[in-house]
């Protein structure tokens, strides 16, 4: 079964390539760095933390057929997305993570991928699904990190949330400097479901994040974002939220920091279906710019079909107060301190909605070193 | 030798020239009011002396303690022990008050070589502080400022510079947009930090809060330089005859 899927994915590749900046989902990302690298592919192991008890997690190639056939690549398209259709094609092996239906676990579901390049690039293309039957209730987190090498990580993970259920995703991406990471998030939501995503970006020289949420009757979907990049960081989030019934509701925030010459794209698309009447979506992206070389394109990309909706975005994109800065100063603050405290407090709200307290505390370390890294 | 010595001190603004020549000397334990009409340059000195960037001084000396205040940066200021409340407090999402009174009170005695303070002191000072300015304690876990009452910004100050317990306290404008009810608490909690040890500058335009917080001496600005100087009633005397008098008089 798997090696159908996989056919049709190296088929499709080899069909369309690599996306260019002609493609309008990349015009800001050129994706040339990692079209023009030779990888071998990379030898890491699936992650085998100690998972919380009541989730039942199985490889891929010994995960229930019938389970595969009816969710294994139904989401993320090989069609619509190059990257997935060359993870579909890649990947050695997967996990499968099935919450049973009712089930609520509290303990996080931690997936940790560690990638590295020693000599010679390497390429590994994690996969992930996860079943959430109906009205159970976990935590994922998907870690990435790495060495200084170069090396592509290209993980899809898609969850299936079943009715009622409430899911919480975090992603935490702290990829080595020479790192290209480009990863996709497909999510099916049941009615009534509740979905939040974290999405934490810091590491890599060149990111794509790609999060496609399907809802139905009645959801509730949240994504958040943070990203904070410097040196020649490029960092791109896409997400697409897709309100193919009515009352559901959508909120998003996503924050960006960027320093040096980096580069950050932000394209929040909301797409509303005919059906879909009754819907709330929220979408923000606010960017603190604070080098003058640095270059962000935020856009943002509602399409209604529906009329009585409520729909608001809105996009922002500053510089630190010099007022605050001076306020803190004037009590006795250095310099330095008052600029990463405004800083901090800037991604305040965004650290505040984590409600794994370890992995708060991960962020809010990494937050301090990567400020106080920077002098610009 | 007093507290703050100002000897000819000229302040420019995006090129024009606002202080014009100040001398003023300071001593611990004395209040001096500046008075004087808009534009005078009574802010001006105000955020000069503590440091604000958009202000060149472009001649004079200021010592303070015994220390060029002019070659310091604001956060140095501070530490040495000069505290301005802000005409315009800032507000500061993301940030809470009770985070930033801590950063802002260790950094002082960091520079003073004392240790942070511990938790439980620290909340005990801030606590009894709070009472003095008659505030509320859920305004600790607010951010700075944010979405206070112009009220509500101005007892924060005087808040503020009640943890911190400065050598020279500047008031900036404290009492304008106060109701007099605030105008009576912000006044209380100024002259509870009254003491032979510190002194206070009262930049006002306003008689009014002079009747709360009575100086030792009045000064009356105009056209960047102290055109006037005595006790009390010289306020008193304003009041009655408004600045245009006093101006004429210099000129």
């Amino acid at each position: 079964m798997i090696e159908r899927i996989r056919e049709e994915a190296r088929q499709r590749f080899n069909d369309v390539g690599f996306p260019t900046t002609h493609d309008e989902d990349w015009r800001f990302t050129s994706v040339s760095p990692i079209s023009r690298t030779a990888f071998v592919p990379s030898t890491a192991l699936l992650p085998s933390p100690v998972f919380p008890k009541g989730v039942e997690i199985s490889k891929l190639s010994e995960a229930p057929r019938d389970l595969l056939e009816q969710h294994l690549g139904r989401y993320a398209s090989v069609q619509t997305n190059s990257f997935v259709a060359l993870n579909t094609a890649n990947f050695q092996d997967g996990l499968l993570i099935l919450i049973p239906k009712g089930v609520v676990i509290e303990e996080p579901i931690h997936l940790a991928y560690e990638s590295s390049a020693n000599g010679q690039p390497t390429a590994s293309h994690p996969r992930t699904l996860v079943i959430a039957g109906a009205d159970s209730h976990a935590t994922i987190v998907e870690t990435y990190a790495g060495d200084g090498g170069a090396y592509l990580t290209n993980p899809v993970t898609e969850i299936v949330a079943g009715d009622h259920s409430l899911i919480d995703h975090y992603k935490l991406q702290t990829e080595g400097a020479r790192a290209f990471h480009v990863s996709t998030l497909q999510i099916q939501l049941g009615s009534n479901a509740n979905f939040r995503s974290h999405s934490l970006s810091f590491g890599g020289a060149l990111v794509r994040n790609d999060i496609n949420a399907v809802l139905s009757e009645g959801c509730e979907c949240t994504l958040n974002g943070l990203y904070l990049v410097a040196g020649d960081q490029h960092i791109d989030n896409h997400t697409c939220i897709d309100h193919a019934k009515p009352h559901a509701a959508s909120h998003e925030l996503y924050k960006g920091i960027l320093q040096g010459r980096s580069t950050a794209v932000f394209n929040g698309k909301i797409l509303v279906r005919k059906d879909a009447q009754k819907t709330d979506a929220k979408q923000t992206n606010k960017n603190l710019v604070l080098s003058e070389d640095a270059v962000i394109n935020t856009k943002p990309e509602l399409q209604i079909l529906a009329d009585d909706v409520r729909c608001t975005h809105g996009a922002t994109i500053g510089q630190l107060d010099p007022e605050g800065i001076f306020y803190l100063q004037s009590r006795g603050i250095g310099r330095v301190e008052a600029r990463n405290l405004l800083i901090f407090a800037f991604a305040r709200d965004i650290v505040d909605r984590i409600k794994v307290e370890p992995l708060r505390a991960q962020l809010e370390r990494i937050l301090l070193e990567k400020l106080h890294g920077s002098r610009n | 030798m007093s507290l703050l010595e100002i000897k000819n001190l000229h302040a420019n603004v995006a090129g024009r020239e606002i202080l014009k020549g100040i001398d003023l000397s300071i001593n611990a334990g004395e209040v001096h009011a500046i008075m004087g009409p808009n534009g005078s340059g009574k802010s001006t000195l105000a955020q000069v002396l503590s440091g604000r960037d958009l202000y060149q001084v472009t001649g004079g000396q200021v010592v303070f303690d015994g220390k060029d205040l002019l070659e310091m940066a604001p956060e140095d200021r501070a530490r040495e022990g000069i505290f301005m409340a802000f005409q315009y407090p800032v507000e500061i999402p993301g940030v809470s008050n009770l985070y930033f009174l801590k950063a802002a009170l260790n950094a002082v005695r960091k520079h003073q070589n004392l240790p942070d303070l511990d938790a439980m002191d620290f909340l005990g000072l801030v606590k009894e502080k709070m009472a003095l300015m008659e505030m509320d304690q859920s305004l600790l876990n607010r951010a700075v400022n944010t979405g206070f009452s112009g009220g509500e910004k101005k007892r924060n100050e005087i808040f503020q510079m009640a943890v911190l317990e400065p050598k020279l306290a500047i008031l900036d404008e404290t009492d304008s947009g106060l109701d007099i009810d605030a105008l009576k608490v912000v006044a209380n909690g100024v002259n509870a930090l009254r003491s032979p040890e510190r002194a206070m500058i009262v930049v006002t335009h306003y008689q009014r809060l002079l009747n709360y917080i009575v100086p030792d001496f009045v000064h009356v600005l105009a056209e960047g330089r102290i055109v006037k100087s005595g006790g009390k009633e010289l306020a008193l005397e304003l009041e009655e005859s408004g600045y245009v008098g006093i101006e004429g008089e210099a000129a």
